[in-house]
């Protein structure tokens, strides 16, 4: 039992600390890129790679099991919160008109899916 | 009634977990009290708008999909860290159409919500039978990937044409 407590917190360490390293690149990337698409990219490392690595490190790192399931509950909302949020930043950049620098296919302008009527102020939940 | 009844049990399971208490009547009972007050409004809700939300997923087919899905984030992961680390202006992003295979609404927003996990791509626009995405290093692989994950998802939906 003694072992199985210190590989587990080994492997906590491990994940906290790779966890951090996907923090902070994903801050440098939402620092270094051009433009607001671009920086969407940078964030979403954070907000996978890093946010997935420090809950599971945390679980390791708790000390009883009513922690860990707390934590892993954290976890699974934010894994199904995170992409919507992203989405309704993107979706809000397009349809107000801001365009990425780089190459845009025909039919994807904010304009051309408005007049589409595809636009999320439009849709009725 | 099964509903009510799972529901009361999910209430109770998760305000257990939550709290941690089991061995003082007093709370407990108020756990009780509050679980029924929440079944009392929702069954007032239900009978408001009677709105459902079905689940028409393969529970095991799922659960492997995630996992599949938990190992494309990883690797995704590492090759937009290696682009910001880099030190390269990110030239090739591009924002185009994918079309869509699965019919439910809940395999739709399960396919655009793993889009937008896996980093490197955004569902920015959603529409009946096309998503629009915006990648960050498009290459031509990309639609291909894409169209692997569409098929895995509605691989997992139980009515798969609907």
């Amino acid at each position: 039992m003694k072992d199985l407590g210190l590989i587990a917190d080994i492997l906590g360490w491990a994940f906290i600390v790779s966890g951090s390293v996907f923090m902070l690149i994903g801050a440098i990337g939402a620092l270094r890129f051009p433009d607001f698409w671009t920086r969407l990219h940078a964030v979403s490392v954070t907000d996978t790679g890093g946010v997935l690595l420090l809950t599971a490190g945390m679980v390791m790192q708790s000390p009883d099991w009513l922690i860990a399931v707390k934590l892993v509950f954290i976890g699974v909302f934010l894994f199904i919160t995170g992409p919507t949020a992203s989405h309704a930043v993107a979706n809000a950049a397009l349809v107000s008109g801001l365009m990425p620098k780089g190459e845009v296919m025909p039919g994807t302008t904010g304009k051309e899916a408005k007049a589409m009527g595809a636009t999320s102020e439009e849709k009725s939940f | 009634m099964v509903r009510t009844l799972l529901g009361a049990l999910g209430l109770a399971a998760l305000w257990l977990l939550m709290s941690g208490l089991w061995d003082k009547p007093l709370i407990l009972i108020f756990g009780v009290i509050s679980i029924i007050l929440t079944m009392w409004i929702a069954k007032r809700m239900d009978d408001a708008d009677g709105e459902h939300l079905d689940i028409t997923l393969k529970p095991i087919g799922t659960l492997k999909y995630i996992l599949w899905l938990l190992v494309e984030i990883a690797k995704s992961n590492i090759a937009v860290s290696k682009l910001i680390l880099s030190g390269q202006e990110p030239e090739k992003q591009k924002l185009f159409m994918v079309p869509v295979s699965c019919k439910s609404e809940i395999g739709q927003v399960m396919f655009a919500n793993s889009i937008t996990l896996t980093p490197g791509t955004i569902t920015v626009e959603t529409e009946n039978d096309q998503f629009i995405v915006h990648a960050l290093d498009f290459s031509d692989d990309d639609m291909d990937a894409l169209a692997d994950m569409d098929a895995r998802v509605s691989a997992v939906e139980t009515k798969g044409v609907a």
